[in-house]
């Protein structure tokens, strides 16, 4: 599971699509997902991040991560090709 | 070192251009607390869901009202509508700010006059009064309005049988300008209906006709209509006198008052486009004072308001169960308020604001109930603050009818505390239980069995 190379994200969570030219705001959580993403972390190691960083459990966060993770797939921010690969 | 609060990772599209069907955001702070007492000690004292009445806001509105009638018309009753919310507590909080009782049903008749509410302070309205509730009624000294000729006849018997002479009103349906007309209640004023009534009572003579009511519709957004039916009672009014040298005591303007809650379909919420009091009292007042009454013959103004004095004093609490999506992606959140339980949801675009703090970020969300039926939408569309599984909410504006036309269906009727004005909950309504609803079955000896 990685971010499409030229998707760009702000620290303030702006993301920006350059191949549709569309634009999409991200909270603070999704841009450290986004950005765990884009260095290649598999999910185990995305889980462990956040479960120490924030006040959530396992489960929540993983129901959470996958919702997630659906919808950047739905705004096709995410390069599947590298995926098959992998 | 602590943590971070959780919030699900949330991504939304940017749009510019027309609002989207879920309109903008519109809370921006959480409701914490209520008159002084946390959400989450409310919840965790009485359970969730829980609906809260803050007695401040209903001697608030009260006073409101009767500012707003009082500085314009010298002589003005309000009688509570039994109907909006008769949890005895509540009711007694109206009759302590001077509230007469306006009842529709032996049922209510009966619960008023067990809260010690004089007989003659008891307004009758409605359709169905046996035999048995008029002749109380009627023993009491109670205010009684004729809904329909088979009524006046019965009480014209019963005045003979019981030696006494009712104190009676017509109740009189009208066009005022608005749709749909009312007319499925009392004598059309239009058609002559209601002067035949109020002739067949004056020369019977064994009632005494001393009032004139009226009550054109629900949740009524033109205050005109209003100064259109006082025109109306009044005309009649004055007509008596002419015709009999006979002096009508009261004009009851009745209900319908709109509250602060917006309606579905509406495109600005009710707190900015509905009318406040002072704009029926002045639509009202106006009409009463104009007509030809003599100063010192004006009639009583009794207005019979339920809604607008209770709604806004009425919250409901509830959880949030699940988050998940609908098979087009939408957020779909489910509560344990389920429109069994707010059956105003029906009506209404509820206000809702989370009951923990949250930040800028929101989804468009659809809200549903706990009940295993397609109907259970709280609401359809609403832009919402993220909410996790547990998180608590608020529901504003669910003070009227919600706590008198809910139903034990699939789940039980849940506690109601009120909140005194020392910001101190009191438990006014314990939530059902298996015991209480099975405690009105009974089973065939040759359907039980031994476990």
């Amino acid at each position: 599971m990685k971010l499409r190379k030229n998707v760009a994200v702000s620290e303030a969570g702006l993301l920006f699509n350059p191949v549709t030219g569309e634009s999409y705001s991200v909270n603070p959580i999704g841009v450290e997902i986004i950005n765990l993403l884009r260095e290649e972390k598999s999910p185990e190691d995305i889980s462990k991040f956040i479960l120490g960083k924030f006040a959530t459990d396992k489960a929540t966060f993983e129901k959470d991560y996958h919702d997630f993770i659906g919808i950047l797939e739905h705004h096709n921010l995410l390069d599947s090709h590298e995926e098959t690969k992998a | 070192m602590s943590k971070t609060r959780y919030e699900r990772p949330v991504i939304k599209k940017l749009e510019t251009g027309m609002p989207n069907k879920f309109g903008t955001r519109t809370e921006y702070e959480p409701m914490t607390h209520i008159d002084g007492v946390a959400v989450k000690d409310l919840i965790k004292e009485f359970g969730s869901p829980l609906f809260v009445i803050s007695e401040k806001t209903i001697r608030d509105t009260v006073k409101k009202a009767k500012k707003a009638f009082g500085t314009r018309y010298p002589k003005v009753q309000f009688a509570w509508s039994y109907k909006t919310n008769y949890l005895n507590a509540i009711c007694n909080i109206f009759h302590q700010e001077d509230s007469w009782a306006e009842v529709v049903s032996g049922f209510e008749y009966d619960k008023a006059i067990n809260l010690g509410v004089d007989g003659r302070k008891i307004i009758f309205n409605g359709p169905d009064k046996s035999e048995q509730d008029l002749t109380k009624a009627i023993t009491n000294d109670s205010l009684i309005h004729i809904d329909h000729l088979d009524e006046l006849y019965s009480i014209r018997e019963l005045a003979d049988k019981l030696k006494k002479r009712p104190r009676v009103a017509i109740r009189v349906n009208m066009d005022t300008g608005v749709y749909p007309m009312w007319d499925r209640f009392g004598f059309n004023y239009e058609n002559g209906q209601a002067w035949d009534a109020i002739n067949k009572i004056m020369h019977s003579e064994k009632m005494e006709l001393v009032g004139l009511h009226c009550h054109i519709g629900t949740f009524m957004l033109s205050p005109f209509a209003y100064g259109t039916a006082a025109s109306k009672l009044s005309e009649l009014a004055l007509a008596v006198e002419q015709k009999f040298k006979h002096e009508i005591k009261y004009i009851d303007m009745g209900g319908g008052f709109a509250s602060k809650n917006t309606l579905k379909g509406s495109y600005l919420p009710g707190t900015d486009t509905n009318p406040t009091f002072d704009d029926f009292a002045e639509a009202i007042s106006t009409v009463l004072l104009n007509s030809n009454f003599k100063k010192d013959k004006l009639p009583l103004l009794i207005l019979e308001t339920g809604r607008a004095l209770v709604d806004e004093a009425g919250y409901l609490l509830g959880s949030v169960i699940s988050n998940k999506r609908s098979s087009t992606g939408r957020r779909n959140t489910i509560i344990d308020v389920g429109v069994n339980i707010l059956f105003t949801s029906f009506w209404y675009d509820h206000k809702i604001t989370p009951a923990q703090p949250f930040t800028h970020y929101s989804e468009d969300t659809c809200l549903y109930g706990p009940l295993c039926m397609n109907i259970d939408v709280i609401r359809e569309s609403a832009n919402l603050p993220l909410l996790n599984m547990g998180d608590h909410i608020v529901i504003h504006n669910v003070g009227a009818y919600n706590m008198t036309q809910w139903m034990q269906f699939i789940t039980l009727r849940p506690n109601v505390v009120l909140i005194d004005l020392d910001e101190k909950p009191h438990l006014i309504r314990i939530k059902e239980s298996l015991e209480n609803m099975n405690s009105m079955e009974r089973v065939p000896s040759h359907l039980t069995f031994d476990r």
